[in-house]
């Protein structure tokens, strides 16, 4: 009788299974469902692509889900290269819209007209959050600091949590002589940028850097994206960072100086803070780029605030496309969308004056 | 005398011989063509980056003012990944192909290759999340004992995120690649003059110096080179790892570290715009030439021993 031997068998058989599962895993994703042309119908379908800024990325998936849970069959995909990864993809045509922590440049703007068939492309806040002044310090669970402060801490001057500076803001405090570490980010950040402007704009002359996306000073703690930021002063003794107020986890919060008081970071502070600030200027209607108001002294305000856009073209030549475009944009816009974010990412939601504004910009996409 | 002309003999070429002659010739074309490719790849596109003004260099005054500090911090990672990867990977290929019983040889061979299965960000994460944590009370040791001595200068980094750190991370992710070449290296060693050694009454070790090691010579070499192609190229763990601040220092053990290239650009790529993007890639060139110089010297250095020997 012929026995089959065990290894005859098996190499043929592990190769059948092999090509199975690599064949099943083919026939997800990447549909391209048929262009419906549905003029403005509540159902949308098509791709549409998207780029930019990491701190939208659980914003993103947040309205990624909820538009095409209402629309079956559309796919949005968002790929968080960074801001300026996506402004660039943008401005090449690459994708159909861009999330950014800045607003477009001016040159930025001039080559967005060769991009969106002759107008400069729209821009609207679609994300806002706190930045919080994180910090690991056994036996002190608040803390106030003032932008002064905090910017002595951050260039080095200050060495020691018993300094007097910090202890003169913080008169209840025990208040150890360890070292002061502070953390910040290795990688260009759209945090570091609002920081440095709070810290500049508010810090009474004590931050001479120029404000930006790469931290200015040599030396001190860096690491690698939210994540890591939070990691670095999880596990350090003494430390103190800065990052998204969402990502913060269990890690105590500082509160900042706001006029005369001290204001903990939160949502409704963000609100309000984007809301009293002024657009920048000489922009055009459809560019809601907003200057943050790093020194106002609004009673409950938090100053130190991200807000990131959303950049897309008025119009496209594809029509199907520029429904997409406006049914996505007005989706995350809207009240729905900016409760689905602050419910999944934590961000804060626009304020509505604000988000109305942003939603007729967006209501006005068409085709060219 | 006739001198009888042999008929001409040239080997009957059938089509199988062209065929496998032809892809293999055409494999190793092509495998030059994508190294050439990236060479000019890298050219072109830093070349930009050679005459810029310093914000294309993120503050430094020129290419080089920006390059240098990460091409020490390279060379230093890697030196010190080596230093510790080298002496633990010979020894445990030894292990397996001279010292252990054949079975455990084998489970301890498979764990080794484990060790190359897993992806250098889930390194990266275990270093950030444990090895920092757990090495800083070393490292407050080193700074209160050997702070004499410039490398543990201090002070002693709250995290434990330093280049030392890197080192050793990067030192686990390059002991598979050296154990699995300098193992199979160790095991072709003719069996007849290992005899002959133990029969010249040799104890095992010396038998393994007289016969073992010279016959291994450059196969140890080349499994070193790999493993520091490794390190030198690693991207993920060390940017993950590193508290970066692109000043160069001695200084193992403290917060302020010199960043390698290749997380140079891993974290300065996703913002970076215009002539900065080029600025990158001209350090990516540099990183190119230095493998590319290493491995040079490293086969040089062979060829020398054994045109001698």
């Amino acid at each position: 009788m012929k026995r089959t031997s065990f290894r005859t068998v098996a190499a043929p058989a592990t190769a059948a299974l092999v090509l199975g599962m690599a064949l099943s895993g083919c026939a997800a994703g990447n549909e391209k469902s048929a262009d419906a042309s549905s003029s403005g119908g509540p159902k949308l379908s098509g791709t549409l692509n998207g780029a930019g800024s990491s701190a939208q990325e659980a914003a993103q998936g947040a309205w990624t889900s909820g538009f095409q849970t209402t629309n079956s069959g559309a796919t949005v995909n968002y790929d968080p290269v960074g801001s300026s990864g996506g402004r660039e993809q943008f401005l090449s045509g690459g994708v159909d819209f861009a999330g950014s922590d800045s607003a477009l440049t001016t040159d930025e703007l001039a080559s967005s007209k060769k991009t969106c068939n002759g107008e400069t492309a729209l821009e609207v806040p679609a994300y806002i959050s706190p930045v919080a002044l994180v910090y690991n310090l056994d036996g002190v669970d608040k803390l106030q600091l003032s932008a002064k402060t905090a910017a002595d801490i951050f260039n080095g001057k200050i060495k020691t949590w018993d300094d007097a500076a910090i202890k003169a803001e913080n008169p209840d405090a025990k208040l150890p002589s360890d070292r002061i570490v502070p953390v910040h980010r290795s990688d260009g950040s759209g945090t570091t940028d609002n920081l440095t402007q709070w810290l500049s704009k508010a810090g009474e002359g004590a931050w001479t850097s120029e404000p930006g996306g790469d931290w200015p000073l040599k030396g001190g703690e860096g690491a690698e994206g939210t994540s890591g930021v939070i990691e670095a002063v999880k596990s350090g003794k003494g430390t103190i960072g800065y990052a998204d107020h969402s990502q913060a986890g269990d890690l105590s919060v500082a509160s900042i100086k706001v006029g005369d008081a001290y204001v903990a970071p939160s949502a409704e502070g963000a609100t309000k803070v984007v809301d009293l600030s002024p657009k920048a200027t000489g922009r055009a209607a459809n560019d809601m780029a907003i200057d943050i108001d790093r020194t106002t002294t609004e009673p409950g305000a938090y100053p130190l605030t991200l807000a990131s856009y959303v950049i897309a073209c008025p119009t496209y030549a594809d029509k199907n496309k520029a429904d997409l475009v406006k049914g996505y944009l007005t989706y995350l816009l809207g009240t729905d969308g900016q409760a689905a974010a602050a419910k999944t990412a934590g961000s804060a939601p626009l304020p509505s004056k604000l988000g109305g504004d942003a939603v007729a910009i967006a209501d006005q996409i068409t085709a060219k | 005398m006739t001198t009888t002309v042999a008929p001409s003999t040239r080997a009957k070429k059938r089509p199988g011989d062209l065929i496998f002659a032809g892809v293999s010739w055409a494999a190793g074309v092509l495998i030059l063509v994508a190294l050439a490719g990236v060479a000019i790849f890298l050219t072109l596109e830093g070349a930009p980056a050679f005459h810029a003004s310093p914000d294309a260099y993120f503050g430094a005054s020129n290419l080089v003012a920006y390059v240098w500090p990460l091409l020490f911090g390279t060379v230093l990672a890697a030196t010190l990944a080596l230093l510790i990867a080298t002496p633990l990977s010979l020894g445990v290929a030894l292990v397996i192909s001279h010292y252990a019983p054949r079975k455990l040889a084998r489970s301890v061979g498979y764990a080794i290759d484990l060790l190359a299965a897993v992806p250098s960000v889930v390194y990266g994460l275990w270093g950030i999340g444990y090895l920092g944590r757990h090495l800083t009370p070393v490292y407050e040791w080193l700074e209160k004992y050997l702070g004499f001595l410039p490398f543990f200068a201090g002070p002693a980094s709250a995290t434990g995120k330093t280049i030392l750190t890197a080192g050793i991370v990067l030192a686990i992710m390059a002991i598979p690649i050296i154990t699995a070449i300098t193992r199979e290296v160790f095991l072709q060693t003719p069996t007849l003059h290992e005899e002959a050694a133990l029969a010249l009454g040799a104890t095992r070790w010396e038998m393994i110096r007289m016969a073992v090691f010279p016959y291994a010579r450059s196969g140890i070499v080349s499994a070193v080179m790999l493993g520091m192609g490794r390190a030198l190229g690693e991207t993920m763990a060390v940017a993950m790892v590193l508290s970066a601040s692109g000043i160069i220092t001695f200084n193992l053990i403290s917060s302020d570290n010199p960043s390698t290239i290749a997380a140079n650009i891993a974290l300065q790529f996703p913002e970076a715009t215009g002539l900065r993007v080029n600025a990158l890639i001209a350090s990516g060139l540099v990183l190119f030439v230095l493998t590319f110089a290493v491995n040079f010297a490293a086969r040089a250095i062979v060829a020398r021993g054994n045109r001698r020997s």
